[in-house]
């Protein structure tokens, strides 16, 4: 029967944990592939296509290759061609920071052309400096058109954090992987395995879409 | 500089089985565009059908191919059907692991364009005597297809991304396949996978040039 599982209480906790791992390299690389990305976004936009053309194409380069080769070769390049001692998790949220910080940088340059320019002039004809006008009239209208492709973006992120096992990372998809490995079970572990994912993204993904139905109209 | 020797000539001798290698990849990611947009299309008609059931259906496949990850689809195809008894070779199950994926964003990106497509049309075509079908397919079709042009291309890059994946099922005749055996065979690890990396990027940008290049053909006004 379809509950009739051999799946123990230890084997429950183990899954946890690699749930608990996918949750930890995602905050991790969301959090600095943000920063990142709204450095990287403010450069681009300030400096014009011209000066951030050698960014673009890095930051394109990210956007263009599987992540899982992206992963392969960082840990590659780190532990064989450096010789540094460094462990997957560290490449893994490296990585996938740097991979966020890609899309994010595309995210927030448009968020901030999405301002208008003539309510920027009109900021600093009143005496604003250039950082006045980015923090108290850029950042919150840009914010609002970016938060929707923000929050996908963070979703797209924990999805693509399965990947991180190819630096042997033990996340939720790889521990569900080992015990089916080990139980035989495929379809009961993947439909546990998937049903999390689910039900994380599912509703914050629904979220987003509201907030931008409701920001969109007026 | 570095502390290790760096085997280019090696790795590049295997050059040719890469681009092999590569058109595997490249056959995988278009034939699943091509299902994905047929079922995309499929599952447009059942939201619009007014069918409580064929609209589940199809927000069903939708949520499910949008909230988890791809790895965990083509996962599921290769070893959760293996569970009902269906066995399928690595590269159907990698090709209908993307087809599920690129189906479902696919179809979400229709929905998009549908937004900018006046019901007028459909009203007018149906007073014109079309059937619905025949109005959704002469009249609203092309220019869904049209709108949603460019979020396809970026659909298609993805889908060769996701190629990639194809090694949790064992997949082992497309790019990254035979990039990893090699590296199994040679252990010139990042060789191997800088030059995959380059083969990848430029297929991609190919694809992006490409479609850029199409759309300004095929949508000139």
């Amino acid at each position: 029967m379809f509950f009739d599982t051999a799946l123990s209480t230890n084997d429950l906790i183990f899954l946890a944990r690699g749930a608990g791992m996918t949750l930890i390299v995602t905050a991790i690389s969301v959090f600095f592939g943000t920063v990142m990305g709204i450095v990287f976004g403010v450069f681009r936009y300030q400096v014009g296509p011209w000066w951030a053309a050698p960014l673009t194409f890095v930051l394109d380069i990210f956007r263009s290759i599987p992540l899982l080769i992206q992963l392969v070769l960082a840990n590659a390049f780190v532990t064989t061609v450096l010789g540094w001692r460094v462990s997957g998790f560290t490449v893994a949220c490296g990585v996938l920071s740097l991979y966020t910080a890609a899309y994010c940088a595309e995210i927030v340059r448009g968020g901030i052309e999405a301002v208008p320019p003539t309510l920027r002039r009109a900021a600093r004809s009143l005496g604003m400096s250039w950082g006045q006008d980015m923090t108290s009239v850029v950042m919150p209208l840009a914010a609002r058109i970016a938060l929707p492709s923000w929050i996908g973006l963070a979703l797209g992120v924990m999805k693509d954090s399965a990947l991180v096992y190819v630096v042997q990372v033990v996340e939720l998809l790889k521990s569900a992987q080992i015990l089916i490995t080990r139980l035989q079970e495929p379809l009961f572990l993947l439909i546990v395995c998937g049903s999390f994912y689910f039900l994380i993204s599912f509703p914050i993904a629904r979220f987003g879409g509201y907030l931008e139905r409701k920001w969109s109209r007026d | 500089m570095f502390n290790y020797n760096f085997r280019w000539a090696q790795a590049l001798n295997s050059l040719p089985r890469m681009l092999e290698g590569a058109l595997v990849t490249l056959e995988v990611a278009l034939l699943s565009m091509v299902i994905g947009i047929a079922i995309a299309i499929l599952l447009t008609l059942f939201r619009l059908s007014g069918s409580r059931i064929l609209g589940a259906i199809a927000a069903t496949w939708v949520e499910i191919a949008r909230n988890t990850p791809a790895l965990f689809q083509i996962y599921m195809v290769h070893f959760g059907l293996g569970g009902f008894g269906i066995h399928l070779s690595p590269y159907l199950s990698l090709l209908i692991g993307i087809a599920f994926n690129n189906a479902g964003y696919l179809s979400e990106n229709f929905r998009g364009a549908l937004k900018g497509i006046p019901d007028t049309q459909t009203r007018s075509a149906r007073s014109l005597g079309m059937t619905p079908l025949q109005a959704f397919r002469h009249v609203v079709m092309p220019q869904m297809l049209r709108i949603s042009f460019l979020p396809m291309t970026n659909q298609m890059v993805w889908a060769i991304l996701m190629t990639s994946l194809g090694t949790v099922v064992a997949m082992n005749t497309d790019l990254y396949g035979v990039t990893s055996d090699l590296n199994a065979r040679t252990f010139r690890t990042f060789e191997l996978f800088a030059i995959a990396a380059v083969i990848f990027y430029l297929i991609t940008k190919t694809v992006t040039l490409s479609a850029r290049l199409l759309a300004a053909r095929l949508f000139r006004y």
